[in-house]
């Protein structure tokens, strides 16, 4: 947003030298809006998976999904969905207590959301280890552990972030001010996109 | 354009109304047939499309964060476009700011002329032309004896008012509009949005430049 002061007058611009000052329409700050701009192109890479994953099921369709004899362990998965689902609350609590000043807070929602995601992790990857069947066997098993396992990979990479953040936590960094706890904020942002990701693929592929 | 998603406690709200979708489609689908379960799946998406773009445009009811100042001063939030040198609007600024330490903030949204030029970010001359009558609304507060500062908003003006509000904790709101048979503020109901939107003082000041012209 350009601003100016009476004070500058019309002159302002006249003295003005360099590029212009970057218009910056409705306030998002520039880490927020950088975020949202990479979570829509995951979308649009999990939409280009979930296209392989639809195109095999309604033109390609088999007589039953999975094929026979594979099953999909559908409790155990739910299970991890809502340990998943879970360690958003936490996130949004750390996210919540630091807004309030909550050191405390901000350092046990951090520990049990990173928890909560590796245990998520463990589980999937335990999960592969039992399923019975591989990458290779039918399209089926291809488009099954692409889309888990590009799912899996993007939990990797927000233990990741959530780990930098908890080690600053832990170091005193961020504060209450908004513009002091960025540095959680855009993994908090991150993580609820992998959650959201992932209750779309367990409810598209184990479920329906 | 309101952006639904500005901060993690939104992508959270997000997360909340998914996963509430997902248990009710989750839950269809165990009890009857997958069909089913795709069926009513089809039509949250459609619903959640749905409540996304009215968002986006500003038409569901919600309440904008207003900051507080808290330091004695008052703070004068005036919208404004081509009214801007009105003289109702002077007449109103300087009766709010009679006797009073005040503080003026002057928006004037930067209007495209349509929404492909939106989209398409087109908004250069716009924006131009909006800086241009924000700095002879500002010559024109000096004139009353007042210091005021200026932006150029955002080209929705109920969105600009919520962007000022962000960092000027205004105690007031003045927004001026040309007269109801030629505002199109007041065709897209800009002052009663901001009403309803908004808990501050809200004045709306009619500006008729005809009017003001014809005074000699």
């Amino acid at each position: 947003m350009e601003s100016a002061t009476v004070a500058l007058g019309s002159h302002a611009h006249e003295e003005h030298h360099g590029p212009p000052e970057a218009n910056q329409s409705s306030r998002i700050d520039r880490q927020t809006l950088g975020i949202l701009l990479f979570i829509v192109s995951e979308v649009m890479l999990f939409g280009a998976f979930f296209a392989s994953y639809f195109f095999l099921r309604i033109v390609v369709h088999p007589p039953t999904w999975p094929p026979a004899p594979y099953k999909l362990p559908v409790a155990v998965a739910g299970v991890n969905t809502a340990i998943l689902v879970s360690s958003s609350f936490t996130i949004h609590y750390a996210l919540e207590s630091i807004r309030r000043g909550n050191r405390k807070g901000l350092k046990l929602g951090l520990v049990l959301t990173w928890l909560l995601g590796a245990t998520f992790l463990f589980i999937q990857i335990n999960e592969y280890v039992h399923l019975g069947f591989s990458a290779r066997d039918l399209a089926f098993g291809s488009i099954f552990y692409s889309l888990t396992g590009l799912h899996g990979a993007h939990v990797f990479v927000g233990l990741c972030l959530l780990s930098f953040a908890t080690i600053r936590a832990f170091r005193g960094h961020f504060g209450s001010e908004e513009k002091d706890h960025m540095g959680v904020e855009i993994p908090g942002i991150y993580w609820h996109f992998v959650d959201v990701m992932w209750l779309i693929v367990y409810t598209a592929v184990y479920i329906l | 354009m309101h952006n639904p998603l500005r901060s993690e406690a939104d992508a959270f709200r997000w997360v909340v109304i998914i996963g509430v979708g997902a248990v009710s489609v989750i839950a269809l689908t165990l009890l009857t047939q997958p069909v089913v379960g795709v069926v009513w799946a089809a039509a949250l998406v459609g619903f959640g499309v749905g409540i996304a773009y009215r968002g986006s445009r500003g038409s569901l009811p919600r309440s904008v964060a207003v900051t507080q100042g808290g330091d004695g001063k008052h703070r004068l939030l005036v919208v404004a476009n081509e009214t801007v040198g009105g003289a109702a609007l002077l007449d109103e600024i300087r009766e709010r700011c009679r006797d009073r330490d005040c503080r003026i903030l002057v928006v004037t949204p930067a209007l495209v002329s349509s929404r492909a030029s939106h989209w398409a970010s087109d908004t250069d001359e716009a924006t131009e032309l909006a800086r241009q009558r924000m700095e002879l609304s500002l010559i024109a507060i000096e004139g009353l004896g007042l210091k005021a500062k200026g932006e150029v908003g955002d080209s929705d003006p109920n969105v600009a008012i919520e962007d000022a509000l962000r960092v000027f904790p205004a105690d007031e709101i003045v927004i001026s509009t040309h007269p109801p048979q030629r505002s199109r503020w007041l065709e897209h109901g800009v002052v009663g949005r901001a009403r309803e939107q908004i808990d501050l003082p809200i004045s709306h000041v009619v500006v008729d430049l005809a009017a003001d012209r014809a005074i000699p």
